[in-house]
């Protein structure tokens, strides 16, 4: 065994990592900004009859939001780059030096670190929106209110379904696309460093603003929050709305940011044809970002005027339309659920060839599948409409372009077959992870199909049918597809061996039991059981009850991932090999850990990532003027 | 992407193999799916509506299996045979494409999801007028004699459902009885937030939006009581938001309105006029 890597240690000297611009001071200063919002919201309201008569005063809250981002961001010293310039001083961009773990709780513009940042932030709020859904699970062992009362599960809904939609929108992009996507195309940082640093640090704060709905006991309207239930709820609602919207500026500019370094910042040589396709992956998804993400911000900006300001855009009986909400909402929201796949085809894409040891089969088809997806998917998003009475007569077109996108979809699957096809199999934890996808994306794309069919899908719209869908596709996609993305990639990010058994164990457990939760959903859906609902028809307390059971051992197999992360980074702490996986992928070229600068020189790109077997291939890449890599 | 010249040792009887293999399963499977799984499926024939949606389920279901199929056959007969076993890494056959495979796989999804989008619009339009989903205001799909049918108003609100039958004087019941043998036009509105009316027998869905008429067309065809629900999230009680509703006989249903006529009368002077949509007093904030 080898020797055990020494643990970074905290800098500085006992105190010295909590006082100066951190994430305690930027909690300290969040928490006085959103009293004093409070307070000047209060003093704007007093003697506005429409805002005192109600028992919530929704000015002083999203006031209070407002100053308490603004205190957050100041906390984390974003203003003092800005401030310096306009003061005339002398401000460089910091070279990042800190090696201790106290540069992952402050403001950094390494994309490594913030890569790092992300996978662990991002993943705290995946671990409680977990727990949110154990407790759905729970109340729904009984076919009547038992576990919690049904406004409390309502709120447990709302925010297990907000928390993981906000979080995993970057559970690829946040922490695989900020760390790989440079290390790929061979740039030494982000184009825009400072913008990723904001979206991150965006990320948790809306996490923590979701969160404080409990304190207003919860929002009623599930992740859609739609109007006008969202303009009669209580204040728990202006938490969703400042949340998501932070969330809708984040993705915008995490978008934006991958776009412009992907353009602009390739290697010499690292030709379009030539990009891994995970960062084609990556690509659609920015686009997706970019173009989609501001509409949502734009529908929460509403919400939030009609609730403060008193406009009537989502009311009815002002003259506005819930159906205004219902396009701008999923106008964002059928692009959001692409936001989610679309990464994990790319993540799956990039392993099926290092583990087949095989070219990528038919990569100008998959990049063509991942564009096509992207352009389809902006319309689409009445298919969420069907039953409405909206736009009745343009339901054959949605149904149209909503069955077309299985073509390009069905392009990644025949990608894997060719890859597979008289390959070298290795059934490595990423690989387990990467071929599990295939099979629930399967089943989660096939069951689509009876929600595209209008037929079908008055049947189907609004019951657990649709709720097994979608977490077939995001949870049996994205997070398997995260999953394998952590084993394969994070000995290279961390520098640390991954515990292979226990790999394979939280793969079968999680496997087995996914498939165990959400199947018999299907049929639940099929028998007449609505979403979102604390009570359901005796008859089908058998499936529920089924389901909550597998539904705890899914959440236990998670544990499973804590303590082999636990284990690997806490105690052993085996150094992980520069390329233990023996890719051609230019990120496991650099020594590991990560230098700060990844390339010593401007690395010159030579042949494409995929070149497996390929008689005479040249190495990936000519890492500095006098050397080639291996 | 050019096609490198395979070594072509074993690789058709590979492919003969999988193909044989998945042409059994699927020659066992659609049968059983259409003829065993088929008529379990939802969401009855208690409706015209609702059996043309068994129709397109059976119909999806037949038509994905041999799909899944297809898929988990190559996946698990791949797995096995291509497995490498020992440690030493080798690499296999550096194949980057084959344009003719590519070509035909493009054609044949295109031809299966064209086929599948021209026969859902052709039910959805015009055999079974818009399958008893909400249509709107201005309906498109209208079936033969739709100006004879029953028109019922169907009315959500936080957290119950009321009905209006205009050619009966506009009375409002709290229960939902609806006759065999006639066309039945309902017209689905909301007095506050959006609900969805999920007549689950009836092949219904259609949603609730405050200032819109929701129409939607359906055929009874069978007597037998349906449950009614609420599909979309509309606050504290959306969960118990249900009801049983009835599909009698024409003479049941003419005494059944006449009672509620009757018991109702009294009621009747406090409730607006018919109308399309109703205005309630906005009420900002209800918990």
């Amino acid at each position: 065994m080898d020797t055990a890597i020494p643990r970074p240690s905290l800098a500085g000297s006992r105190f010295g990592g909590f006082i100066g611009f951190n994430l305690f001071t930027a909690i300290a200063l969040g928490v006085g900004g959103f009293f004093l919002g409070a307070y000047i919201g209060g003093q704007i309201a007093a003697g506005k009859d429409y805002l005192i008569a109600t028992d919530q005063n929704d000015v002083g809250v999203f006031l209070g939001f407002l100053f308490a981002t603004i205190g957050w961001l100041g906390g984390l010293g974003f203003f003092n780059y800005p401030v310096k310039r306009m003061l005339g001083r002398p401000a460089t961009v910091p070279v990042e030096q800190a090696t201790g773990i106290g540069r992952y709780f402050r403001l950094s513009l390494d994309h490594k670190v913030i890569g790092i940042q992300y996978f662990f932030g991002v993943g705290a709020f995946f671990f409680i929106g977990g727990l949110n859904a154990m407790l759905i699970r729970t109340e729904l062992l009984t076919p009547n209110e038992r576990a919690w009362p049904a406004g409390q599960y309502l709120s447990l809904v709302g925010l297990h379904g907000t928390m993981m939609i906000m979080m995993t929108s970057a559970f690829i992009l946040g922490p695989f696309g900020n760390y790989l996507v440079p290390l790929m195309i061979g740039a030494r940082r982000m184009a825009f460093p400072r913008i990723e640093a904001l979206t991150f640090w965006l990320t948790p704060l809306a996490g923590l603003v979701l969160m404080s709905a409990i304190a207003w006991n919860g929002f009623p309207t599930g992740w859609t929050g739609y109007a006008p239930l969202m303009d009669q709820a209580r204040a728990g609602m202006d938490a969703y709305l400042f949340a998501f919207l932070l969330i809708s500026i984040s993705l915008t500019l995490i978008g934006v940011n991958l776009l412009a370094t992907i353009i602009a910042l390739r290697a010499p040589g690292m030709t379009w044809t030539r990009l891994p396709i995970f960062v084609w992956g990556v690509l659609s998804t920015s686009v997706l970002m970019v173009l989609a993400a501001p509409v949502l911000g734009a529908a929460l900006l509403l919400g939030i005027l009609d609730r403060s300001a008193n406009t009537s855009f989502y009311i009815a009986s002002g003259g506005g339309s819930a159906y205004l909400y219902e396009n701008l909402f999923w106008f964002f929201g059928h692009p959001e659920v692409y936001i989610l796949a679309l990464p994990g085809f790319g993540i799956v894409l990039e392993i099926l060839p290092v583990f087949a040891r095989k070219p990528l089969w038919g990569y100008r088809l998959a990049v063509a599948g991942m564009l096509g997806v992207a352009f389809l998917s902006f319309f689409v998003w009445q298919h969420h409409l069907f039953v409405s009475g909206m736009n009745a007569g343009l339901r054959p077109f949605y149904m149209l372009t909503t069955e077309l996108i299985s073509i390009p979809t069905g392009f990644i699957f025949l990608n894997a077959m060719g890859t597979l096809w008289q390959g070298r199999i290795r059934f490595t934890p990423p690989m387990l992870f990467a071929l599990a996808f295939f099979f629930n994306f399967l089943i989660g794309g096939l069951s689509g199909i009876f929600l595209s069919d209008v037929p079908s899908d008055v049947t189907t719209h609004g019951s657990y049918f649709v709720m097994a869908h979608f977490h077939y596709t995001i949870m049996g996609g994205l997070v398997f597809a995260f999953f394998a993305a952590t084993y394969y990639w994070l000995p290279k990010m961390t520098g640390v061996t991954l515990d292979e058994r226990l790999a394979k164990i939280h793969f079968w457990t999680m496997f087995v039991f996914f498939n165990l939760t959400f199947f018999p959903l299907f049929a639940a859906g099929f028998l007449d059981m609505p979403r979102r609902v604390s009570t359901y028809a005796p008859h089908l307390q058998t499936i529920n009850d089924f389901v909550s059971v597998s539904a705890f051992c899914l959440g236990g197999s998670m544990l499973i991932f804590i303590a082999n992360l636990v284990l690997s980074l806490v105690y052993r702490r085996i150094p992980a090999e520069r390329n233990p996986w023996h890719s051609r992928g230019l990120e496991w070229q650099v020594p590991t850990p990560v230098p700060v600068h990844n390339f010593e020189t401007v690395p010159e790109i030579l042949a494409g990532p995929y070149e497996y077997g390929v008689a005479g291939a040249p190495p990936v890449a000519r890492l500095r003027p006098t050397e080639v890599s291996a | 992407m050019t096609a490198l010249p395979e070594p072509v040792a074993r690789v058709p009887r590979h492919l003969r193999r999988i193909v044989v293999i998945w042409a059994v399963l699927t020659a066992i499977a659609v049968p059983l799916v259409v003829l065993v799984l088929g008529p379990h499926l939802p969401p009855g024939r208690m409706t015209a509506e609702a059996g043309a949606q068994v129709d397109a389920n059976t119909v999806m279901t037949a038509l994905i299996t041999p799909i899944v199929l297809i898929i988990l056959v190559y996946f698990g007969y791949t797995l096995v045979v291509f497995r490498a076993r020992g440690s030493a890494i080798e690499d296999g056959a550096p194949v980057f494409g084959h344009a003719p495979t590519q070509t035909m796989w493009v054609a044949f999804t295109s031809i299966v999801v064209i086929a599948l989008a021209a026969w859902g619009s052709y039910t959805l339009i015009v055999s079974a007028h818009g399958a008893g989903g909400g249509q709107g205001p201005n309906p498109i799909a209208l079936p033969n004699g739709y100006q004879k049918s029953l028109q019922v108003q169907v009315i959500g609100q936080q957290w119950n459902w009321t009905y209006r039958f205009p050619s009966y004087g506009g009375v409002e019941t709290d229960q939902l009885e609806l006759p065999t043998g006639v066309g039945i036009e309902l017209h689905v509105t909301s007095l506050d937030v959006t609900h969805s009316f999920w007549a689950y027998e009836l092949g219904v869905k259609a949603d609730a939006v405050p200032g819109v008429d929701n129409i939607v067309f359906v055929h009874p065809r069978k007597t037998g009581s349906f449950s009614i629900r609420c599909a979309e999230l509309c606050g504290l009680w959306h969960g118990h938001m249900f009801q049983t509703g009835y599909v009698v006989s024409r003479d049941a249903f003419k005494s059944w309105i006449a009672a509620q006529q009757k018991a109702e009368s009294k009621n009747q002077r406090y409730l607006p006029p018919y109308s399309g949509h109703y205005f309630p007093e906005p009420l900002r904030r209800a918990g």
